[in-house]
């Protein structure tokens, strides 16, 4: 058995990985609803492409983990109408470039039947999805595209970017009676720390202050936070204190949380790892100067990925994604001679 | 067998007799006579109940082509007439628990439900006492309560949808049958093929009812199907499928009683290529330019529901003026339901927002 899989998930200080604290998320849901099942491809023996439901097949039954062709339109509208009929099904993707042969079921079917139907259908739904770069897969396997699921009214769009939030996000997304997205960076599955289980249940609605600041507030999320955090620390050697922002919910956005740190530190960075054309980061960058603009000292920066197919190449890659260093160098900008 | 279907409406090899199940009192004492005339009545109810469900798509769809003339319709409509048969026959198998997933030309679908003529009118009138609170319209009716989950106008978006209320049923151990209409269109989509493999795949209760009507929008079949034998196509994925005269309501009803027993006693996904023609143009907004008036008149002379009254008339079962009475009746319910939703309120602009999420009170635990 696992060590953090008692009834209340966390309960003491427990050493894990971010992949580990997924599959103990994943077996408590199973343990807790005889309607949760997990559905996807390769979840079973395979353990899930990145290794996420490993041993849960052995535990609880091809029935309820279950291991599907690779249809992903077919499976992930199928995960629609057991959600329709009563079930809480759990549908895995592999990869957020993959979801795009499932993305009718998710626009057309998932996110518009409780509208179309005025209200008499509910889908509770929740799929989970890898995205991200960084692990040299190039040009169909790395790319962010979370931005275009945070477009879609009637569906929430989550982004684990800790230990807890990978641990104590599914429970309340399952209890959500509406569909859930959420998506699991790639970089992050061997991240290993303590999960510190003295805080209780997550919320799906606010963004958290990962570090607190007084001179800019750096907006991210998922896989950036890392690197925003390491940004934090080389700016803080230069004496400027940055406030990171984990935006934790991509629909709906926090706007109270990004606008309460903008009108203390009175600059903004946000950093993305989606292209910045017609990006999440553009969204958050127009909400700050709607709600913000008389509080600002500086244009809003953004650090996004370069607007090419992510390569294979690592230095390519490298060069393709926001790094610390160019974190660091756009909070200086917006610092500038004021900083 | 194979190669391109010649377009003429006549019985497909295949095509399932229709023999009521119902009559089969031996007369060989008083009592058994009287069983027998009492089964004849009843034989005689049903065909007058599947005439009426028939006249009344009919009559109500003739009616939204005059209502869509006068403007009081928008948006996209698609009509079923000519194929009052296919909705009409599966709806007599089908029980009010099972459970169906239809497409965008789906009047005759919710009709043969149940689904009231008001509640689908008002819902084409985009009046909040629509099925769909107007949000919906034409292409969109749920009735959830009917277990009427929708019309889908992607084509082929209803198939995983379907598949997976199916495998919702299979898990709970319900009996319940879940069907999806679609067709000859959605047959060329993937979700179509992946659907098909899954539900046998996992023996899901799903009965597919592919509505052949020759044309995707104003493709002709063989046009975009290298095979067009469909029914055959479908038994590749391992389950039973087989083509019907989609005119003839009783062979429809016979085939679909067939499929929903097969179904129930747990074998798994049954296919149904229902042979079938829409008289009129895909939808109000399509001028008709890839149809001959020849091959629509050959269809014509094959209309479900006079081959229907024919049959009733020659079995003693119909005279003109039950006809007459039957079809005054659908006019009258046409009548009332346009009244209705003429009358009706919509909704507020301010409840634009509303049904996108959960509301508190709506949740269920």
């Amino acid at each position: 058995m696992n060590n953090v899989s008692n009834a209340s998930g966390v309960s003491k200080q427990t050493k894990l990985t971010y992949r580990e604290a997924l599959r103990a998320a994943l077996r408590d849901a199973l343990a807790a609803d005889e309607r949760v099942f997990l559905m996807g491809e390769d979840v079973g023996k395979y353990g899930g492409a990145f290794g996420v439901s490993l041993g849960l097949v052995e535990e609880f039954g091809t029935e309820r983990v279950r291991d599907t062709p690779l249809s992903e339109s077919a499976f992930t509208g199928m995960g629609i109408g057991a959600a329709i009929a009563g079930l809480r099904p759990i549908v895995e993707i592999m990869t957020v470039n993959f979801s795009m042969l499932a993305l009718d079921q998710i626009l057309n079917n998932a996110a518009t039947l409780r509208h179309m139907s005025n209200g008499q259908l509910s889908v509770p739904l929740v799929i989970r999805m890898t995205t991200g770069a960084g692990r040299q897969l190039a040009a169909q396997h790395s790319h962010s595209l979370e931005g275009w699921y945070a477009h879609i009214p009637g569906i929430r769009v989550l982004a684990p970017a800790t230990l807890r939030d990978a641990r104590a996000m599914l429970a309340p997304a399952l209890a959500d009676p509406d569909p859930v997205i959420i998506f699991e960076h790639g970089s992050l599955y061997n991240l290993a720390g303590e999960l510190d289980g003295g805080e209780g249940p997550v919320d799906l609605t606010s963004a958290a202050v990962r570090r607190s600041g007084t001179d800019v507030t750096l907006i991210t999320y998922g896989g950036s936070l890392p690197k925003t955090l390491a940004a934090a620390d080389l700016l803080a050697a230069d004496g400027i204190e940055a406030e990171v922002i984990d935006l934790r919910s991509l629909r709906p956005l926090d706007d109270a949380t990004i606008m309460a740190s903008v009108a203390r530190t009175h600059r903004a960075v946000v950093v993305d790892e989606a292209w910045r054309t017609g990006s999440l980061a553009a969204e958050i960058t127009a909400r700050i100067t709607e709600q913000a603009f008389y509080e600002l000292d500086a244009p809003v920066g953004r650090v996004c990925s370069a607007e090419v197919p992510i390569p294979y190449a690592g230095h390519l890659e490298e060069a393709a994604l926001p790094q610390a260093a160019g974190i660091a160098a756009a909070a200086r900008e917006a610092v500038g001679g004021h900083g | 067998m194979t190669g391109t279907r010649k377009r003429t409406p006549k019985a497909e090899p295949g095509t399932v007799k229709a023999v009521p199940d119902t009559a089969k009192a031996t007369p060989d004492t008083a009592k058994a006579a009287e069983r027998a005339a009492r089964a004849d009545d009843a034989v005689a109810k049903h065909h007058s109940d599947l005439l009426a469900t028939m006249l009344l798509i009919r009559r109500f769809e003739e009616r939204c082509v005059e209502l869509y003339s006068a403007a009081k319709i928008r948006g996209f409509v698609h009509l079923y007439i000519g194929e009052e048969a296919v909705a009409t026959g599966i709806e007599a198998a089908l029980a009010p628990e099972d459970a169906v997933v239809s497409t965008y030309r789906e009047h005759g679908h919710a009709l043969a439900r149940g689904v009231p003529a008001a509640s689908v009118m008002a819902e084409m009138y985009g009046k909040s006492t629509g099925c769909s609170g107007g949000r919906g319209g034409s292409m969109h009716l749920f009735d959830v309560r009917r277990r009427f989950y929708g019309g889908n106008a992607i084509v082929a978006g209803g198939l995983p949808l379907a598949a997976g209320i199916a495998l919702a049923e299979k898990l709970r151990g319900s009996d319940a049958v879940v069907c999806c209409y679609f067709g000859d269109g959605a047959f060329a989509e993937g979700e179509f093929h992946e659907t098909a493999n899954l539900a046998a795949l996992w023996d899901l209760p799903l009965l597919l009812a592919c509505e052949n009507n020759l044309y995707a929008m104003g493709t002709p079949l063989a046009v975009e199907h290298a095979q067009t034998d469909l029914a055959m196509r479908a038994a590749s994925y391992g389950m039973p499928a087989w083509a019907v005269d989609g005119m003839d309501v009783l062979a429809v009803e016979s085939a679909a009683r067939r499929a929903v027993d097969g179904i129930r006693a747990g074998h798994g996904p049954h296919f149904l290529e229902l042979r079938t023609f829409r008289y009129r143009a895909h939808s109000m907004y399509d001028p008709d330019r890839y149809r001959t008036k020849t091959e629509i008149e050959q269809w014509r002379a094959h209309d479900p529901i006079t081959a229907l009254t024919e049959r009733m008339r020659n079995a003693g079962e119909l005279d003109e003026a039950t006809y007459e009475d039957l079809d005054a009746r659908a006019q009258q319910e046409v009548a009332r339901a346009e009244a209705a939703a003429e009358s009706a309120p919509v909704e507020p602009v301010g409840d634009l927002l509303r049904h996108i999420h959960t509301e508190p009170a709506e949740a269920q635990p």
